[in-house]
């Protein structure tokens, strides 16, 4: 307490010319204003209640699309019963599963998604490589941003399977060919999504950078891309999704024995056998590499990202 | 609140350390400034003087568009006035915004770490300094804690935190408590009262509220809007420690707001 204190303690604070009985008051206001200071810092400070329990996890969000699931099979199986289409047209749910089951006992499945996921993953590499230099080029020269910038998000909407027919002119039936259109579907995503993230960084983190005495360097790397970093994330979320539907495109349409077997050649080979099974499930595999990279990969990188920022609701 | 004999003697002895404080080189110097924003407006700020002492806490008042914000933009270093001379004896014044301004993807004390950084501080000082930092603003125990985690005054206190960091001798404020809830501001003008004596720092500090700059302040400079000038000053010897329920306090804010009210009415017609 400011009370206890011995009178005429030396004068730690530095506040010049204050006779005792000022300090004592001093001293007391102090006090009290830390009190209310503390109790403030306790009242405001944000507390989040607890996480659910895994198993209200569970039933929120993993048991929903198992239920919905298990109803799109229900009423496959009703429109096979009632011969909608015929049986090599429409096989039963049952014939599907045991091919699925036969392609993936084969090794048949694990080799089409090898291929296809290695080459998913450095065709992604390099559009990812390509996608950031040329983002950030575009943010550093106006120029090359008012000159490229139509034609980066033009190749956004443009199919990128429309490169397929030039890819194989230029390359051949060649893994070339693939990572072409590969490449065309994904860097002008990535390219865009960092630089609408850099161009979203409130103006004020700069001023910070400046007043803090960084160089321009060091306000790059240690304010405007950290706080770029969630468009940047949506910017590779949307690459890859390009990237994966392109090679998709790019593997169905260059079928070669030369290139292996991916899952697009798996799903071209059902076609040209006439196997809706087989046909059914490259489609399955190909959705499930596709939820699955979003599950695992991304939607825990930007929801950590997003989190530490306080930018999401849980 | 002690009066009479005591308090002219506390005055007096704050004039002196003034006067033994002003032998030394000005904090900041702004000789015959004035600034234009676009070739053809009215200038922002038209032929302004004004000099800051080592260690001296200087307010400064007006209505909107009297070129507070720039004034201190231009002692910051951020901006170039159009003519006259701007002298800072720190190479890099420490500036508060009215926002905390705080990187979201840091934590409190990771905040504080890049004001460090900027000054090449090593990696292991970096923390115990930051550390060290937060408790001088009575943070203790919330380094670790990101920007969404901290309540507004406290976030405001990280703020002056990586402020100091900065080691400026000179620190300006532009109305950084505008913000705040009355309570929270009275806390934090303690605070910050309290961080000035220790530290010793030259404060130039913009506010709308004149009361807070009475409150704070040994001087008030009460500015003009169209063009932006110099209209008054006011020695504020009031002794510290003061609240803002001080009766010098609010019978100075009074005179100033008159003040200003007068500065205003002239562009009403």
């Amino acid at each position: 307490m400011a009370t206890d204190r011995p009178p005429g303690r030396p004068s730690a604070d530095g506040r010049p010319g204050l006779a005792v009985a000022d300090r004592d008051v001093a001293d007391r206001d102090e006090e009290r204003t830390r009190a209310v200071g503390a109790g403030l810092d306790a009242l405001d400070t944000v507390t989040l209640p607890p996480g659910p329990g895994l198993v209200r996890k569970f039933v929120r969000s993993v048991l929903p699309p198992i239920v919905f699931l298990g109803f799109l099979v229900a009423v496959w199986q009703v429109a096979y019963l009632a011969e909608v289409k015929p049986p090599y047209a429409l096989p039963s749910p049952a014939d599907v599963a045991g091919r699925f089951w036969e392609t993936v006992q084969s090794g048949q499945a694990l080799e089409a998604i090898w291929t296809s996921l290695s080459r998913g993953a450095a065709g992604f590499a390099m559009s990812l490589v390509l996608g950031t230099l040329l983002g950030l080029a575009m943010w550093w020269s106006t120029w090359l941003r008012a000159a490229i910038g139509p034609i980066v998000s033009g190749l956004q909407s443009l199919p990128s399977v429309a490169w397929v027919p030039a890819a194989i002119i230029w390359f051949s039936l060649s893994n070339a060919a693939i990572y072409t259109v590969v490449l065309l579907g994904a860097v002008p995503s990535i390219a865009n999504g960092l630089l609408s993230g850099m161009k979203q960084v409130p103006p004020l983190f700069d001023r910070v950078g400046r007043v803090l005495g960084l160089s321009a360097l060091g306000r790059t790397r240690y304010v405007l891309l950290p706080a770029a970093l969630p468009g940047y994330l949506g910017g590779l979320r949307q690459g890859w999704a390009f990237a994966w539907r392109s090679l998709m495109a790019a593997e169905l349409i260059t079928y070669s024995p030369q290139l292996g077997q991916g899952l697009g050649q798996l799903l071209n080979l059902g076609r040209e056998l006439s196997q809706m099974s087989l046909v059914i499930t490259s489609i399955a595999l190909i959705l499930a590499v596709g939820v699955a990279i979003e599950l695992l990969l991304f939607a825990p990188l930007e929801r950590r990202v997003l989190s530490r920022r306080g930018l999401t609701m849980r | 609140m002690s009066a009479g004999p005591m308090t002219t003697e506390v005055a007096i002895q704050q004039r002196d350390v003034r006067l033994v404080r002003s032998r030394q080189p000005a904090a900041v110097s702004i000789e015959g400034v004035s600034h234009i924003f676009e070739r053809g407006r009215p200038p922002v700020l038209d032929g302004v003087d004004l000099t800051v002492a080592p260690g001296e806490f200087v307010c400064l008042v007006g209505p909107s568009g009297c070129g507070k914000s720039t004034l201190l933009n231009l002692i910051a270093g951020l901006t170039e006035p159009t003519s006259g001379r701007v002298t800072v004896s720190s190479a890099r014044p420490a500036l508060m915004f009215q926002e905390p301004a705080l990187l979201p993807w840091l934590t409190a004390s990771g905040n504080v770490e890049l004001a460090l950084r900027a000054r090449g501080v090593g990696r292991a000082q970096r923390r115990t300094e930051a550390e060290r930092l937060l408790a001088v603003v009575n943070l203790e125990g919330h380094g670790g804690k990101r920007v969404h985690e901290l309540s507004g005054g406290m976030r405001q206190r990280v703020a002056l935190a990586r402020a100091l960091a900065q080691d400026s001798s000179v620190l300006l404020m532009d109305e950084p408590f505008a913000a705040l809830d009355a309570i929270t501001r009275d806390v934090l003008h303690q605070e910050l009262a309290r961080v000035w004596a220790e530290q010793g720092l030259s404060v130039v500090f913009v506010t709308h509220n004149v009361r807070e700059a009475a409150r704070l302040g040994q001087r008030v400079v009460l500015m003009g809007s169209r063009p932006g000038r110099i209209v008054r000053e006011w020695q504020v010897d009031i002794p510290q420690p003061r609240t803002i329920e001080s009766p010098g306090v609010s019978s100075l804010a009074t005179e100033i707001t008159r003040e200003l009210h007068v500065e205003i009415s002239r562009h009403g017609h």
